[in-house]
């Protein structure tokens, strides 16, 4: 029966095909899967190769601020706490003030305006009053305020507890 | 619309615009003969590999380091210490030069050898030799930048070599140093080299070696009938083959670099004596070597002089080789190349191990 045998090769011939793209898909598979594989490899180090480690600088609690004699009253400077600035306002005679110096709107560097005895933030034009408060501007949260001791001559800042 | 489809249709939008079928059609038609000395043709592209490992461990390298004198030292022990993974980006970078310079080696001596520097193929030849130059001169100026005792010291070394030069030896060495000595200024000077002006060279040169090679096509050693070499379709047969190359290229760099991590020695200190066992990277051994057995005065001649004076005329040489290869009658002088090709890779070779064991 020759019209059957050739069926029967015909069924052959395609359970033959459906195995080799079986097998084809596979090959593909384990080698799609082993440069995935090794490209996960190249990118993980240098992912986490990218992240900087963190800042190797102790925190800072106290620092010398300077000498009493160095501001007079009705004045301000930036003074370096840690690795971030503070600013030292002498307010009259006997009073002193120390805060944060980072703007809390976007990091820039306050300062000190006598004329209107405010602290200043010329990025935005932020103004905070004597305690930190933000008086005007985009500013949203005061100043942190820090302890200022005057220990004989040296002024002393340190970080309230 | 099928996903075929829309692909098909995405890679012919980006065609019409960027013309991506004339590259095709060029990378179609580019072959590689195939025959007994196949094996050699992988050199180059190794070294390519390498290259590219170099710019982007570099590149990471750059985000951490600090090229002064005060914090240079500090900021590599930093990235080996601190940062995740800095001990192998700066190991990889290390291991990769290193090889890098020996693979372009290599393949510069199959050229040799397979003849493949011969008519019209001059300029791929001379743009290969600066190749070699140019990573030399990365290889020199990256070994002074973890600035530490043995490269602080060889610096000394190798600027003093160069100030032995001929007329402008002095003002080249002021050049290099960026003063009377070794120092910050110095520092800066090879990092400036280091980062932009070779890499932009290697960039340029790269390109134009590449150029020559796709209008050339791959050289067959002269001993062979082209007509019957058979050859095989660069894209894809041949790259991916050269793919698997890397991959095995990689393996062993990764290797290297996990197993013998790239040291770091002690810091620079210009007013210690120079540490014993002061030498350059390998691949300025032999000629390290050479020097030394150089008596200091040689007839009327300065040692270190006749020394350069002799280095000089061999590069004149060798640079040149593919012009005085070929007999008049064309006919190419092939033992006479052959043999001195031996002759310089023996002598390297020799001179190499010599200055690394005594």
């Amino acid at each position: 029966m020759p019209v059957q045998e050739s069926s029967k090769q015909s069924t052959q011939r395609t359970d033959g095909a459906r195995a080799d793209r079986k097998r084809r898909s596979l090959v593909s598979w384990l080698l799609g899967g082993g440069v995935a594989a090794s490209l996960a490899s190249f990118f993980y180090p240098v992912v986490r190769f990218l992240n900087p480690p963190a800042a190797s600088e102790a925190s800072v609690n106290e620092v010398a601020a300077g000498r009493v004699q160095d501001l007079k009253p009705n004045s301000g400077k930036v003074v370096k706490f840690g690795n971030k600035p503070a600013l030292l306002v002498r307010v009259s005679e006997t009073e002193w003030k120390a805060f944060s110096a980072v703007c809390t709107h976007l990091n820039c560097t306050v300062q000190y305006q006598d004329g209107r005895q405010q602290i200043w933030c010329a990025c935005h034009n932020g103004f905070y009053d004597l305690n930190g408060a933000v008086v005007s501007g985009p500013p949203p949260r005061p100043l942190e305020e820090f302890a200022v001791h005057v220990r004989g001559d040296d002024v002393v800042i340190s970080r309230r507890a | 619309m099928s996903a075929a489809e829309l692909r098909a249709r995405a890679a012919g939008w980006i065609d019409d615009r960027l013309g991506f079928g004339a590259v095709r059609e060029l990378m179609s038609h580019k072959v590689v003969p195939v025959h007994a000395a196949t094996p050699w043709y992988y050199f180059g592209g190794i070294t390519l590999f390498l290259f590219a490992i170099q710019i982007i461990t570099g590149i990471l390298l750059m985000l951490y380091y600090r090229p002064t004198v005060a914090e240079a030292f500090d900021s590599v022990q930093f990235i080996m210490t601190r940062v995740e993974f800095g001990w192998l980006i700066r190991s990889i970078h290390s291991w990769s030069a290193n090889l890098m310079i020996f693979v372009a080696f290599v393949h510069m001596f199959s050229v040799v050898f397979t003849h493949a520097y011969r008519a019209p193929r001059e300029l791929t030849w001379l743009s290969g030799i600066a190749l070699l130059g140019v990573m030399l001169a990365f290889g020199f100026s990256g070994y002074l930048l973890p600035w530490n005792q043995i490269s602080y010291f060889a610096t000394k070394v190798g600027t003093d070599v160069a100030a032995t030069t001929p007329a402008i030896g002095e003002a080249l060495a002021r050049f290099l140093r960026g003063g009377e000595d070794v120092g910050g200024a110095t520092l800066t000077r090879f990092f400036a080299f280091h980062v932009i002006v070779l890499p932009l060279a290697a960039m340029l040169l790269v390109g134009l070696h590449l150029l020559l090679i796709q209008k050339t096509g791959m050289s067959t050693p002269p001993w062979m009938d082209r007509s019957r070499v058979r050859t095989m379709k660069f894209f894809p047969n041949f790259f991916l083959r050269e793919l698997m190359v890397w991959y095995g290229a990689l393996a062993v760099l990764g290797a290297l670099a996990a197993i013998f991590p790239w040291e770091l020695g002690e810091k620079a200190d210009p007013f210690t004596s120079a540490p014993a066992g002061i030498r350059p990277e390998w691949y300025f051994l032999a000629q390290f070597y050479t020097l030394k057995l150089i008596p200091s005065h040689v007839w009327f001649l300065e040692g270190e002089m006749v020394g350069l004076l002799f280095f000089g005329i061999a590069a004149v040489v060798w640079v040149a080789l593919p012009f005085w290869a070929s007999n008049p009658d064309g006919s190419l002088r092939s033992r006479l190349v052959t043999g001195l090709g031996i002759f310089l890779a023996a002598y390297l070779a020799v001179f190499t191990v010599l200055g690394y064991v005594k």
